[in-house]
């Protein structure tokens, strides 16, 4: 397990990101440092082909070792979704909406969905992934709307 | 010795008071506790040979073995969860006198959970420790995204339940209130003297909107509970009516995690608490009507209906009808939590609601169920569960 500890400079014109970096684990790095370069990727057994989430060592339906990193459509539906609104969540200046994300290939995730009213917000709503940045100079994927 | 199957009881229950500023280490609370729980049972510390927490419990088992001067320790186990780990305390406590190996085992959870720390406050910063043993990726999957507090975890875990079946947060405020009015008659309680409105608990503030208010969410305390448990047959012998543990167990199925749940099949279930269930009601012969009170883990609100439908006392999405029609008052066709649980009387991490099913089949329960006998109590931690059973 490690920190992120990377520290270059943001650039100057832009407000330096409050949000919190992710605490990074040996078998989720692929996915955070992906995420880094706004890429949105996930974990797939290289002999059944089956996708997990969170990421894991060993495919718990074939028990391959062999994983493959391969890239998400970004493409989902809100599952549920909350608005925490006491205490307000740290690095956050307005609450943000938590959501759990069904994705296409059949995997969920904890994520934001940004760009939309408190009053918008469905389950159900079709997203797609967008990227914001982090505390540390790093970034995190969320979703927004999908027309 | 020799082995063999022995029958387990509850013979002792000891609690400390239940604070917001105990003034003292959480050891001291953990020794006041154990001692109130083996001078109710009549039984010497000293003899004390099994004990059993939580993995995140902060108090040694040899500091603790200390204060009580435990002469012989044959066992010491931890189980992992946090809350979700409280029945399976009585779960390992009962297996270990059940295959003859201890004859006094101890269970303790104490805390300064509001004083030391606080489990409902933000983290500030990604250093948190992330650590194994407590069951949840949370920290490591919710954070970044403001889902900071146990709260923001829970509702989220709710969301999908109350969406499916149109529970709302009104819907919930009968819980609270038949909670609170429990916790305003037990001396024990926060909320003693102070029963609420539906529309207090309307009144009160957004903690997860639109789910959760602060009335729908457990106390922050201090204090310690502590059970004692042994033979049956001994403990017909002690001070106190013993209570049979007539079955208890502890079900984590495929994809299930502790609070960020998020990642089994259906979202508007709780497959851990059906799977404790399945267990419980196999191993015991006996049904949800055969029970006449339950003791629900109520970190929040939602999570009695969903253990309510999980343990079969109501269909899927129909416990808000049930709650809203009295099921869970003392008339009701199941009494729930009737110490006020975790929202009304205490968070002590589930154990102080456990130790009000062993009054309940003692009769002395300050909200005592009296238009029937208490033969059955199902107490619940959604992970784990366990049946009382008057011996």
């Amino acid at each position: 397990m490690s920190t992120p500890t990377d520290n270059a400079p943001a650039a100057s014109a832009a407000p330096k990101p409050t949000r919190i970096p992710p605490i990074v684990t040996l078998d989720a790095k692929f996915f955070w440092d992906a995420a880094d370069q706004e890429q949105f990727v996930g974990q797939k057994c290289g002999d059944c082909g089956l996708f997990t989430f969170p990421p894991r060592p060993m495919c718990p339906q074939c028990f391959s070792l062999n994983r493959q990193i391969v890239p998400l459509s970004g493409r989902g539906t809100v599952l549920g979704w909350t608005i925490p609104r006491h205490p307000q969540p740290f690095g956050f200046k307005e609450s943000p909406i938590v959501a759990v994300i069904q994705l296409e290939e059949g995997i969920r995730m904890v994520s934001n969905v940004v760009g939309i009213g408190y009053d918008e917000i469905k389950a159900d709503m079709p997203v797609e992934v967008a990227f914001e940045p982090t505390m540390n100079n790093h970034k995190v994927p969320v979703f927004r709307p999908r027309v | 010795m020799t082995r063999k199957f022995t029958d387990a009881a509850i013979a002792g229950i000891g609690q400390t008071e239940f604070s917001k500023a105990s003034g003292r280490s959480e050891l001291q609370l953990a020794a006041e506790c154990a001692k109130a729980a083996c001078d109710d049972a009549g039984i010497s510390p000293h003899d004390i040979d099994g004990m059993i927490t939580f993995t995140i419990d902060n108090s040694d088992e040899v500091n603790l073995a200390r204060c009580l001067g435990v002469k012989d320790l044959a066992y010491t186990t931890r189980i992992p969860g946090g809350g979700a780990a409280a029945a399976a305390t009585i779960y390992q406590a009962m297996a270990m006198v059940n295959a003859g190996l201890c004859n006094n085992v101890l269970i303790w959870r104490a805390m300064n959970e509001r004083s030391q720390y606080r489990f409902g406050q933000n983290p500030q910063q990604q250093q948190m420790q992330y650590q194994s043993g407590n069951g949840t990726g949370s920290l490591l999957w919710c954070v970044p995204y403001g889902a900071m507090t146990p709260a923001s975890w829970g509702a989220l875990q709710a969301a999908r339940y109350m969406h499916t079946y149109g529970v709302t947060n009104r819907d919930l405020a009968y819980i609270s209130v038949q909670q609170r009015a429990y916790a305003a008659k037990n001396p024990a309680a926060w909320f003693y003297g102070k029963p609420i409105t539906i529309e207090d608990h309307q009144n009160s503030k957004w903690i997860q909107e639109p789910w959760l208010r602060l009335l729908d969410c457990c106390q922050e305390s201090d204090g310690g509970v502590a059970i004692l448990v042994t033979s049956l047959e001994r403990a017909r012998d002690l001070k106190q009516p013993p209570v049979k543990i007539v079955g208890a167990t502890q079900s984590i199925p495929y994809n299930v995690e502790v609070i960020s749940n998020y990642y089994h099949e259906d979202l508007t279930e709780m497959p851990e608490a059906k799977g404790v269930a399945k267990r419980l009601w196999a191993m015991t012969g006996l049904k949800p009507s055969d029970m006449q009170m339950a003791a629900l883990y109520d970190a929040f609100t939602p999570h009695v209906l969903l253990q309510l439908e999980a343990f079969g006392f109501c269909k899927p999405g129909e416990a808000k009808d049930f709650v809203k029609g009295g099921g869970m008052a003392l008339d009701g066709a199941l009494p729930v939590n009737t110490n006020g649980g975790l929202t009304g009387e205490a968070y002590i991490h589930g154990m102080n609601s456990m130790i009000e099913g062993v009054r309940q089949i003692r009769g002395s329960s300050y909200n005592q169920i009296t238009n029937k006998t208490v033969e059955h109590v199902l107490i619940s931690s959604g992970m784990a569960g366990a049946v009382l059973e008057k011996a």
